[in-house]
C-alpha cells in the first residue's frame, strides 16, 4: 500500500512506517490513522505512539495475532487516504510567549544572525501556526514543523545545565519549548507562563501531536497575569480552529 | 506504614507502568523485572499489578509498623528479619515493630518488595510507578531517602497461609545471559555482517547500565550507511546502535522516541534476565521468530495463571459446586489438592 511498511518491533510491537523522512503529509497521515487507531483501544491494541513519520502500535498477541492486526490497520490505511483529500479543520491551540529580556536571551543573537530585528524575529515567529509533529525528548515536548529559514539558527555549542520550564527556543530551522526544566542547547527567545505538562492535572498535557500551535507576543505584564492565573488553576488556554488552506506549512 | 531508615542504593516505588501517555512523551517507567515483582505480589496475595518497591544493587533498612505479610523476589540481598535470615520468593509473616534489613545483591541486581495491600503512594495518570527524571509518581517522584515514610494499601490478600514459589519457577541469575532477539524496525539499516556481529559475539554490560537502558561493550555492529533516523518510538528492549556500533538495550525508563537505528528487539520475557544482570556481566543475542516470541510470551503468562491458582487454592475451594477441575500439585514438597472452578 503506497510504500507504507509494517516492521516488528518485539513480540508485542508493530511499526507502521509512512515515509522516512520530516514530511508534513507524511505527519498528517500518521496522525490521522492514529486517531481511527485510537478508537480501537482496548484489550488487545493497548497503545499507539505517534512520530515524525511512523507509528508504534503495542498489542497483546495472545488477544490478535500480527497477521489480524496488519490486516485491521490495512483497512484504516484505505480510510485515510480518502480522508486527507478532504478540507481538514487545524485545532489550534495559542501559546502566549513574552519575547526577548530575561526570558529570551539569545533573541539578540537569532536577529543579528539573521540580519533582522529583535522585532522582526517575534513578527516571523508568530506569523503561522506549527504542526505538532510529535511529542518526545521529555514528556510534552512539542516538535514542531513549519518554522521560517529566514530564522533558523544552530544550536548552542554548550548546551545550558538548566531551562527553566517555559522557555521557547529555535534549534536550526525547528522551534518549540521546553515543558519541563531540563538542559538543553536550544537558542533561547522567550518564556511561555503557561504549563504543557501538569501531571497531577485531570488533563496532564495541554496538547495532543498532530495539532497545532500558535505563538502569540504578550508583554511582561501580560505574563505576571498569565502566570498568577495558572498558578491558582484559573487559566484555559485559548484554542482555535482553522480550515488548511494552502499556507507554508 | 513502613519507615526507610536506610533507603538504599536506589529504591523507588514502581508498578506494572504508566501506560497510555507514550504519545505525550511521558516514558512507561514501572518495574525493569516484570516476573519477580509479579512474583512477589502474587505471594502476598495483591493483584498482579500492585505498586511494590524496587532496590537496585544495595538494599534498605526498613521498620513496620504494621503486622503484614511482605515477599522478597528478584536478587537476593541477604534479607534479615529481626537478625534472623528469611529467604526470598516467598510470603512471610512480619509483627508490628519488626525491623527487615538488606545488604548487597548476591546475584541479580533488583530485589522487590511486595507488602500485602500494595505501596500506597497517589495514582499519578493511572499509575503508581516513579519516574525520577520528570519527578512524577511513586513517592514524591523521586527515590527514597533516609526517614521516608510509606503507606501502605488497605490489606485484602490472603492471611497467614505460608505461600512459597515452587523451585522450578524461581530463576537463576547467572553472569552470563543469552537474549533472545526479534529482527527490526529498523535491521535493514545494517549490513549482513553486521547482524551477523550481534549474534556471533558476546558484549559485557558497561557501568553505564540503568533504568533507561543497558550499554553494552563489544564488537563494533556494521551500519550500510548512516547511523542516524528520523526519530521514531522506542518499544521496552529496542537494540538501538548509534553511529559506535555499540548496541544500547532500551529499559523500563527509556525516552518514547529515539533518532538511533534499532536492529532489533530484545524479546519481553527475557528482559527480566537482562533487568537482573549487572555491568561486568556477559550477554549474548539469539535471534528468534515472531512465533517464539509469542509462545514465549505464552508461557510466562500461563506461569503467572499457576501461581495464582496456587496462592488461591483455598479461596477458590470455597464458591466450588462440584463443577470444574482438580488438581494434585506439590509446592515445596508439600502436597496440597487444588479444585478449580473455571468462568
Amino acid at each position: 500500500m503506497d510504500g507504507i511498511r509494517m516492521l516488528p518491533a518485539g513480540e508485542q510491537g508493530l511499526v507502521v512506517e509512512f515515509g522516512q523522512t520530516i514530511d508534513s503529509g507524511i505527519n498528517s497521515r500518521v496522525h490521522q490513522t492514529a486517531k481511527l487507531l485510537n478508537q480501537k483501544i482496548g484489550d488487545a491494541i493497548f497503545e499507539i505512539v505517534p512520530t515524525y513519520r511512523s507509528l508504534l502500535v503495542y498489542f497483546n498477541p495472545l488477544r490478535i495475532t500480527r497477521a489480524e492486526l496488519i490486516q485491521q490497520i490495512e483497512m484504516i490505511l484505505v480510510k485515510t487516504e480518502s480522508y486527507l483529500a478532504e478540507e481538514v479543520q487545524k485545532q489550534v491551540v495559542v501559546i502566549p510567549v513574552c519575547y526577548g529580556g530575561d526570558f529570551g536571551p539569545d533573541l539578540h543573537f537569532v536577529a543579528q544572525h539573521n540580519d533582522l530585528s529583535p522585532d522582526e524575529v517575534i513578527r516571523i515567529h508568530t506569523s503561522h501556526p506549527y504542526q505538532v509533529y510529535m511529542i518526545g525528548f521529555t514528556p510534552g515536548f512539542p516538535y514542531l514543523g513549519g518554522m521560517s529559514e529566514r530564522i533558523a539558527t544552530p544550536r548552542l555549542e554548550k548546551p545550558r545545565i538548566k531551562i527553566p520550564a517555559g522557555s521557547v527556543g529555535i534549534a536550526g530551522s525547528q522551534t518549540g519549548f521546553y515543558p519541563m526544566e531540563s538542559p538543553g542547547g536550544w537558542r533561547l527567545i522567550g518564556r511561555t507562563p503557561i504549563k504543557a505538562f501538569d501531571p497531577q492535572a485531570l488533563n496532564p498535557f495541554l496538547f495532543d501531536a498532530g495539532q497545532y500551535l500558535q505563538f502569540e507576543a504578550i508583554t511582561e505584564e501580560e505574563y505576571r497575569v498569565i502566570d498568577r492565573q495558572v498558578d491558582v488553576g484559573e487559566y484555559s488556554p485559548v484554542l482555535r480552529c482553522h480550515a488548511k488552506g494552502g499556507s507554508g506549512i | 506504614m513502613i519507615t526507610a531508615i536506610k533507603p538504599g542504593m536506589f529504591t523507588t516505588v514502581q508498578d506494572g507502568g504508566r501506560w497510555g501517555y507514550q504519545a505525550y512523551g511521558m516514558p512507561v517507567a514501572g518495574a525493569m523485572d516484570r516476573y519477580a515483582y509479579g512474583s512477589a505480589n502474587l505471594l502476598v496475595g495483591n493483584s498482579c499489578d500492585a505498586a511494590a518497591l524496587e532496590m537496585t544493587m544495595l538494599g534498605g533498612t526498613f521498620r513496620f509498623d504494621v503486622s503484614t505479610s511482605i515477599a522478597i523476589c528478584g536478587a537476593d540481598m541477604g534479607a534479615l528479619l529481626n537478625g534472623m535470615e528469611i529467604r526470598p520468593w516467598q510470603a512471610v509473616q512480619i509483627a508490628k515493630g519488626s525491623e527487615l534489613v538488606f545488604s548487597y545483591a548476591l546475584s541479580g541486581c533488583r530485589a522487590y518488595l511486595a507488602v500485602q495491600g500494595g505501596i500506597d503512594v497517589p495514582l499519578v495518570m493511572g499509575s503508581r510507578s516513579t519516574y525520577t527524571r520528570a519527578s512524577v509518581g511513586g513517592f514524591q517522584g523521586r527515590a527514597l531517602r533516609p526517614g521516608d515514610v510509606l503507606s501502605i494499601g488497605e490489606q485484602q490478600g490472603l492471611q497467614g497461609m505460608a505461600r512459597s514459589l515452587p523451585t522450578q519457577f524461581v530463576p537463576r541469575y547467572e553472569t552470563e545471559i543469552s537474549l533472545r532477539v526479534l529482527l527490526g524496525p529498523q535491521n535493514d539499516l545494517f549490513t549482513a555482517e553486521g547482524v551477523a556481529t550481534l549474534f556471533n559475539s558476546s558484549y559485557v554490560i558497561s557501568s553505564e547500565a540503568d533504568r533507561m537502558g543497558y550499554r553494552l561493550e563489544g564488537p563494533k555492529i556494521q551500519h550500510l550507511g548512516k547511523a542516524d533516523i528520523v526519530s521514531d518510538a522506542l518499544c521496552q528492549g529496542a537494540v538501538q546502535v548509534p553511529a559506535h556500533g555499540m548496541p544500547i538495550v532500551m529499559m523500563a525508563d527509556r525516552a518514547t522516541t529515539g533518532g538511533y537505528t534499532k536492529i532489533g528487539t530484545v524479546i519481553g520475557p527475557d528482559l527480566t534476565k537482562l533487568a537482573q544482570a549487572k555491568p561486568g556481566d556477559t550477554v549474548r543475542f539469539m535471534t528468534c521468530t515472531d512465533a517464539d516470541a509469542v509462545e514465549a510470551l505464552r508461557s510466562e503468562r500461563e506461569i503467572y495463571r499457576q501461581m495464582h491458582q496456587m496462592f488461591n487454592a483455598d479461596k477458590e475451594k470455597k464458591g466450588f459446586d462440584g463443577q470444574g477441575r482438580h488438581f494434585d500439585i506439590t509446592v515445596d514438597g508439600r502436597k496440597f489438592s487444588v479444585k478449580i472452578k473455571e468462568r
